[in-house]
């Protein structure tokens, strides 16, 4: 169709994997046209990568492309050689991926990368090129551009590295630009930062493909959305419509995972299927006491550097509270200094009116503080089976089929090795471990981080349930407040290594008294901004 | 700055530990294996035992074990390196006068090593298929043949056959090259092994997508990126080789007649000359160091991430 810079139709891509064809992408029409930003949602699997990468032709070795119409940018790249797709890469369509840090050359200046683009398409003369970088890091909303072109990705903040890299890409001003998953590293209030730059070369003409795994960041920016599940688009429509009315069941089923304000405490994957194990007599009262409790590091330039500051809190028996905040925020050191894996400076942590904190390894009680990571596969040791992985923390045969159950794992599954497992089986079999010696408070630090939102929901459904049934602690720690909201009694926001709100998670997140909190709230993306009809917040 | 004058104190404290271990090892070694330097210094077949014994006091050996080590220590931390029993010269004066043959020596081979191996990394690397397959090939072979019988094969076809480059000896250039080529050969295929497979890495890395998404050319994503990642394992790799190309020139230097270190410590081993095996081992163990601090600026040189990391 004349206008659309982006049209394919019956797009497929395989790849060789051994002797079988895997199809990644199963014939998808996709269509853009200027100013205008497509969404492709999928969850990992889908083959939402696979498409970014047809669209600029570096599907890579071992793989198939075959498409009826494929045309980028406005040119017909169907079939193009190698040399015909490098004048259409950069010039015709930019391509931004997921964190900078690994996505700009790590040994190279950032200027240096956008340079190489703007040599590669001839844009200005060699002696504008410098002139050049600096105007497209300073369109970025890069400050300092003349500094920063001349610093290292590992010298720059997440926001900043992907900024630059948004730079880089639009340094041939190419009409069409292909995000993929380009703030799911961020923090959320520099998330915002990064889509409101979108929105900006959107408003200027640009068409953008925005992929994602995240429907309430894809809302904020995209006018249509095209639901991706196993290499197929099962649904595509107007943003505001197909948020309100999915029509798809899979559309309706992410919908229904993505924790919102509405629905809090809801069941996210749908009715119970583990059986219930009520734990009698279940544990009351006070179960651990945190007070004043201050942790300082020094950082390579020998400066003392307050991780945790002066924190207090007492945590319940059956109670889940969420620890929110940004990277840097300290909420990870918490976590080691509530599992005694770091003694605090000042401050006491008591468990059971005991002391926790200050006393000997030897008399401390280990079994009763779990710990719950971001990264199974990182914490399990990948050569031993799930059934040595849960007796390692102390259960028998017999109990580690009880686990099982209880986390709703399969028990054939015990034989099994990590690195064969989903990431949600892993992330259970981390539960149910951490379960094996009758914890009294589970800490679970981004536990749900690297899963997919449908997983993600199963794994909210579990805590939940654990709670229900054992009357365990749960202390939860997310950069991601739906998830806490969701599932959280009662909420820390840190900052800088203080407690700067605390309270109830509806009140906090009803009336947020501190600046920074409601600044952490405004910048939460959500599935229903695209239909409360909120302006794009351009700067 | 400060912390990097600390972190260099640091470094030369441990690079004297080491130098006087090697001299300790060395002087343990030596006074361990058999045979007696005093009558390899007479060289006579029965010298007289009042001759034999003249000689021994004279060269202080006399004197009880760890007497002549604190002598050797003393000695050794004023920078004297002592007298040769066989030549009647100062070590010093011998090593400096060999040392040059063997830097140059070694120098022309690492050159003449890193140059054909970047050209055929970049050209090889993650594409064309039949030329890899072969190289690979190539490399293999080179990397297990001994130096001495590809020295022997180039002197047979360049020397003998072709008459292009002087047999035996030879000042400058033309007596530089068939040395610096044999011992280059099997260096050239661990080299492009290492660089190869390094910069195969750098390439499926989201950096590498992202440059050729921008429309940079395979070789140049190879030459701008991905090399400067490569550089990196090599650099460790050289300064190794370095060290044992200094070691190690005694092959090439039998082979090729030339004058160098290697064949000083050889034929001071055989001669006993435990001044100037005690001298060459130390300055190589002084090399070592040097090389390594050498290796340790260049990471940061390659690498901005190890800049700003205090050591």
């Amino acid at each position: 169709m004349a206008g659309e810079l982006v049209s394919v139709a019956g797009l497929h891509v395989e790849y060789r994997v051994g002797r079988t064809v895997v199809p990644a992408v199963r014939g998808v029409d996709l269509h853009l046209r200027p100013g205008e930003c497509l969404a492709v949602v999928g969850e990992s699997g889908s083959g939402k990568t696979a498409i970014a990468k047809a669209l600029v032709g570096l599907t890579g070795p071992g793989s198939r492309v075959r498409a009826d119409r494929l045309v980028v940018g406005g040119q017909d790249v169907n079939g193009l050689t190698d040399r015909g797709w490098r004048r259409v890469r950069g010039a015709r369509v930019g391509l931004v991926l997921q964190d900078a840090l690994t996505s700009l050359d790590p040994v190279r200046p950032v200027g240096a990368e956008i340079a190489e683009a703007v040599r590669n398409h001839r844009v200005v003369g060699r002696r504008a090129v410098a002139a050049r970088v600096r105007q497209l890091l300073a369109d970025a909303q890069v400050p300092q551009p003349e500094l920063r072109a001349r610093q290292y990705p590992h010298q720059l903040s997440g926001g900043l590295r992907q900024r630059a890299l948004i730079a880089a890409a639009m340094a041939a001003d190419p009409p069409v630009l292909v995000a993929d998953e380009p703030t799911t590293a961020l923090d959320v209030t520099v998330q915002a930062r990064v889509l409101d730059l979108l929105a900006a070369r959107k408003a200027e003409g640009t068409a953008v493909l925005l992929i994602s795994h995240d429907l309430s960041v894809v809302a904020r920016l995209a006018d249509r959305v095209a639901v991706l599940h196993d290499g197929v688009v099962v649904e595509t429509g107007d943003t505001a419509e197909l948020l309100r009315a999915p029509t798809h069941p899979y559309t309706r089923r992410l919908l229904a995972a993505t924790p919102t304000a509405h629905r809090r405490g809801a069941r996210l994957a749908g009715p119970r299927t583990t059986p219930a194990r009520v734990r009698s007599p279940r544990p009351t009262g006070v179960v651990a006491e945190v007070s004043g409790v201050s942790k300082v590091f020094r950082g390579p330039d020998r400066q003392p550097h307050r991780a945790v500051s002066d924190v207090s809190f007492t945590l319940s028996a059956g109670e889940i509270l969420g620890v929110v905040g940004e990277s840097g925020s300290g909420k990870s050191t918490l976590a080691h200094l509530l599992l005694g894996l770091l003694e605090p400076d000042s401050g006491r942590i008591g468990l059971f009116g005991r002391p926790w904190s200050g006393v000997p390894e030897s008399r401390r009680r280990r079994g009763q503080v779990q710990w719950v990571q971001q990264d199974p596969l990182g914490s399990f040791d990948p050569r031993y089976r799930v059934s040595r992985l849960i007796e390692e923390a102390g259960a028998d045969r017999a109990r580690v089929h009880e686990l099982l159950d209880q986390v709703g794992l399969d028990r054939t599954l015990a034989d099994r090795h990590p690195a064969t497992l989903s990431g949600g089986q892993r992330q259970r079999v981390a539960i149910a471990r951490a379960l094996a010696p009758s914890p009294e408070v589970i800490v679970c630090d981004e536990p749900v981080s690297a899963l997919d939102v449908s997983v993600q929901a199963q794994i909210l459904d579990l805590f939940t349930d654990i709670r229900a049934d054992l009357g365990t602690a749960i202390v939860l720690i997310s950069h991601d407040l739906g998830v806490v909201h969701h599932v959280a009694d009662r909420v820390l926001v840190m900052r800088d290594g203080e407690v700067v709100e605390s309270g109830e998670v509806t009140e906090v997140f009803a009336q947020p008294a501190h600046p920074y909190t409601r600044e952490l709230i405004g910048a939460l993306p959500r599935p229903q901004d695209a239909y409360a009809g909120q302006p794009e917040g351009v700067t | 700055m400060i912390s990097a004058l600390r972190w260099l104190l640091r470094r030369l404290a441990l690079a004297v530990l080491v130098v006087l271990g090697a001299a300790t090892v060395a002087f343990a070694a030596l006074h361990l294996a058999p045979g007696d330097p005093v009558r390899a210094v007479i060289g006579t077949l029965n010298p007289s035992q009042d001759l034999v014994d003249r000689v021994r006091v004279d060269l202080g050996l006399d004197q009880p074990l760890a007497t002549q080590y604190g002598q050797l220590l003393g000695r050794l931390v004023t920078g004297d390196l002592g007298e040769s029993y066989q030549l009647h010269r100062p070590v010093a004066e011998v090593i400096a006068s060999e040392i040059g043959w063997t830097a140059q020596l070694a120098m022309a081979s690492l050159v003449l090593a890193l140059a054909p191996s970047v050209l055929l990394a970049v050209t090889t690397a993650g594409r064309r298929p039949a030329l890899r397959r072969l190289s690979t090939v190539l490399e293999l072979i080179t990397a297990s043949s001994p130096t001495f019988w590809i020295g022997t094969l180039l002197l047979a076809v360049f020397s003998f056959r072709l008459r292009l480059f002087p047999a035996a000896g030879g000042d400058g250039i033309e007596g530089l090259v068939l040395p610096a080529a044999a011992q280059a050969v099997g260096l050239i295929g661990i080299f492009t092994q290492v660089l190869r497979q390094s910069m195969e890495r750098a390439l499926d890395e989201p950096f590498a997508l992202s440059a050729r998404a921008r429309g940079t050319g395979e070789t140049a994503l190879r030459l701008r990126h991905a090399l400067r990642h490569a550089l990196i394992p090599v650099v460790t790799l050289s300064g190794w080789i370095t060290g044992a190309l200094f070691s190690g020139a005694v092959v090439v230097e039998t082979v090729f007649s030339r004058p160098g270190l290697g064949r000083t410590l050889v034929t001071a081993i055989l001669g006993r000359d435990l001044p100037v095996v005690i001298g060459v081992v130390v300055v190589a163990a002084a090399l070592f160091t040097l090389i390594n601090l050498v290796v340790d600026l260049l990471y940061r040189v390659v690498d901005p991430r190890l800049r700003e990391q205090a050591a």
